[in-house]
């Protein structure tokens, strides 16, 4: 936070695709300032004290939902999870309602995950707390995204200049999507890589190259960025067995040659093992797959920080 | 009842000259080049900007009663047909309980005879039963309680031989079968058009190759059948293609297109705009311009609005769960004027277009400016300008993208029964 000429101004964080450079980077340092925290032996800071940060899920989830509780709490953030299974909403609350019950109530901040595409930018449309977009169907999973560019940035020493293959199910995937956004604004080179029905030629008018066969796609490649195949899609005509996918088009210890010999390999999780990626590839050396989700406390940290606070609040303790 | 009108712009679809229009009892007694004297008329105008076309009809309507009155209802419906200037107003059979039978046609007509609004109302009865795809209608009996046509409106008969059976059906009784174009394989749980913004959005994408195989069986169809078919709201460049196509053959096709169609594209949807959110879907810059084209050489007979109202609760949620459709009887009048603006099309194509094609397609008889004939004008001011909102529209639905949007151009009066009516 040495960038004294940058303030930030958002209090929504809906995507990445309308950020610019400087927020991106601008979030990736301030979580890296966190990263600190994280190291000692007693992890609280007073930052968010008196805050309230709820998290909405509408899908499962694990790593992210944990990950941005924990992120409050070490913030002294207080923390609210609220299911589905067991809200309202299995009563037939809609969105909207269920957003300013919550907003009457005072809460500061709005964790959501949807599997509606758009679910978080149509709520930060009329919502007066601040919204956090914890993935929104096929849209946008911004906070992973920046974990992503953290983790490369730690192995890679660099966030640009890279080539990035991202493998799988794209056309379904806001991993991908928000990872390419923010990968074409810092100037990599991002690969999108499985069969046409998972990867449509469309993405090319965002810069993606397109590749169809995983041999091309990981040529010379820096990250290896793996998908979760959905089996579900499996019925619908996507791909036919998971024995041929992972054939043809999962990372194993053949098909990993063709990256650069220091390439690290990463996935959002949860994984299928076996299908997109080999147990001895994702157990293995170059797989960085649990630093990610050690980035994901520190960013999620930054963004509560940054949309709670504007970053004004001086804390002493960093 | 005596009505002047002077110093006008009289528009048909065959000239546009400037007279002075003299209405007694509902009929045109003069058409004259010097003015005509406003003593003793009940009604008299007199402004050089007005356009006097023959009355306009749109001739794909949702009004949602029975069933659905919370969307609309027929009074709400018909005020909003008067407000965009239309003399006539064709409603799909897509309402609870389905127009299937001439109970629901004939409560339709009577409901909107009750009214006294100066708007004729012409049911479109389904083609099946249920709008099922199963079943054909009683076409006969729906004939003679009023239905000018028979369509699946939103519900595409997927069989192939039932579709035939109904063409052939219908074409007995000299009814045009509607087609809404579409291959639902293809374009199930699809949000919008596939392409470049469903990619950004992470929407579901509906090709436009759904409606393409549908246009192109319809068609087929049409061809096997030789009977009268009419495509309804056709939204692609391709599907233009193959209208042009068969026409050429001799396929005894027509087929309408919507403002939405040539205004807007798939960019509108951009923000999660459920207000863009129709099927067909918004498309893109080419396949507007390929309409356009399709507008200014007569491939596309027929401006219809499609009007779909939804409550507001049916948007103002998720874009997926979102409905589809826009209200569109209050502004086709001025989308169709931007036209003319453009140079796409002149004034007499708007005439042949909102009055006499649409009222030819339903076996209506279409109004004529002409000495002796009945008085059924739409009145213009092509260059009004105003502002679309919440408070002007009437319909009780407000679900149309152009809300806040200047418009140029607004239908001042209606001429019907011998009536002059002020909007």
């Amino acid at each position: 936070m040495e960038d004294n000429n940058f303030s930030w101004k958002r209090k929504h964080l809906t995507g990445l695709y309308d950020l610019t450079v400087e927020e991106i980077s601008f979030i990736l340092k301030t979580a890296e300032a966190f990263e600190e925290v994280l190291k000692r032996d007693v992890k609280k800071v007073p930052t968010l004290r008196g805050k309230s940060v709820l998290t909405l899920f509408y899908e499962p989830s694990t790593r992210t939902r944990t990950s941005f509780e924990m992120a409050a709490k070490i913030l002294s953030a207080d923390t609210i999870n609220v299911s589905v299974a067991t809200s309202s909403v299995t009563k037939g609350e809609t969105l909207k309602d269920t957003i300013k019950n919550f907003q009457t109530m005072g809460i500061d901040a709005i964790v959501i995950r949807h599997q509606s595409s758009g679910a978080a930018e149509f709520v930060s449309k009329f919502a007066k707390l601040s919204i956090i977009n914890g993935g929104d169907g096929w849209h946008e999973h911004p906070t992973q995204a920046l974990l992503d560019l953290l983790t490369i940035k730690e192995y890679k020493k660099a966030i640009s200049g890279l080539k990035v293959a991202i493998v799988g199910d794209v056309l379904h995937s806001r991993v991908a999507r928000s990872n390419l956004f923010a990968l074409k604004k810092l100037d990599n080179e991002v690969r999108f890589v499985g069969p046409k029905t998972f990867v449509p030629e469309y993405f090319k008018d965002f810069g993606a190259v397109v590749c169809h066969s995983i041999e091309d796609g990981l040529e010379d490649a820096d990250v290896v960025m793996m998908l979760r195949i959905q089996k579900e899609r499996m019925g619908k005509g996507f791909y036919p067995t998971e024995r041929e996918y992972a054939q043809f088009f999962g990372l194993n210890k053949n098909t990993i040659k063709f990256a650069k010999p220091d390439a690290i390999i990463m996935h959002p999780g949860p994984v299928n093992r076996g299908l997109e990626i080999s147990s001895d590839i994702l157990d293995g050396e170059r797989s960085v797959v649990l630093s990610q989700v050690s980035k994901g406390v520190a960013v999620r940290m930054a963004v509560l920080y940054l949309l709670l606070t504007g970053g004004d609040v001086e804390d002493s303790n960093k | 009842m005596k009505i002047v009108i002077n110093d006008a712009t009289i528009v048909t679809s065959t000239g546009v000259f400037r007279k002075n229009l003299l209405i007694k009892d509902g009929r045109i007694v003069r058409i004259e080049s010097v003015k005509i004297r406003s003593t003793n008329a009940d009604c008299f105008i007199e402004d050089k900007n007005l356009l006097v076309f023959p009355g306009f009809i749109d001739m794909h309507v949702h009004l949602r009663e029975p069933g659905y009155e919370y969307k609309e209802d027929i009074a709400s419906g018909l005020k909003a047909a008067f407000n965009g200037g239309f003399v006539g107003v064709a409603c799909m059979a897509n309402t609870n309980p389905v127009n299937d039978n001439a109970t629901v046609t004939n409560f339709i007509k009577c409901k909107a005879d009750s009214l006294g609004l100066p708007v004729s109302v012409y049911p479109i009865a389904a083609i099946t039963k249920g709008l099922m795809g199963e079943n054909l209608v009683e076409m006969g009996e729906l004939k003679e309680a009023g239905a000018v046509a028979f369509s699946d409106d939103g519900m595409p008969v997927s069989n192939a031989d039932i579709l035939r059976r109904a063409m052939e059906y219908a074409d007995s009784f000299g009814m045009p079968v509607i087609c809404h174009s579409e291959e639902p394989t293809l374009s199930k749980y699809g949000v919008m058009n596939e392409g470049r913004v469903s990619t950004l959005l992470g929407l579901k994408g509906i090709p436009k190759e759904a409606e393409i195989l549908g246009i192109y069986k319809d068609l087929c169809i049409a061809r096997l059948t030789n009977a009268r078919v009419h495509i309804a709201h056709v939204s692609t460049k391709e599907g233009i293609t193959l209208i042009r196509k068969a026409k050429k053959e001799g396929i005894k096709v027509t087929c309408e297109t919507c403002p939405h169609y040539f205004t807007l594209t798939e960019e509108a949807m951009l923000g999660y705009n459920s207000y863009a959110k129709v099927n067909p879907p918004l498309r893109t810059e080419d396949d507007v311009e390929a309409i356009k084209q399709a507008l200014a050489d007569g491939t596309i007979d027929v401006i219809a609005s499609d009007h779909a109202p939804h409550h507001k609760d049916e948007k103002e949620i998720e874009i997926d769960k979102a409905a589809f459709g826009m209200i569109g009887l209050e502004t086709m009048v001025p989308l169709t004027l931007e036209l003319v603006r453009q140079g796409v099309i002149d004034f007499k194509d708007m005439a042949e277009k909102l009055s006499r094609k649409p009222h030819q397609i339903l076996g209506l008889k279409p109004p004529t400016i002409k000495v002796g004939e009945e008085a059924v004008l739409t009145i213009v001011n092509p260059t009004e300008e105003w502002l679309l909102n919440e408070e002007n529209i009437a319909s009780k639905s407000k679900n149309t993208p152009f809300l806040g949007a200047r418009l140029v151009g607004k239908a001042k009066y209606i001429v019907k029964k011998g009536e002059l009516f002020e909007i």
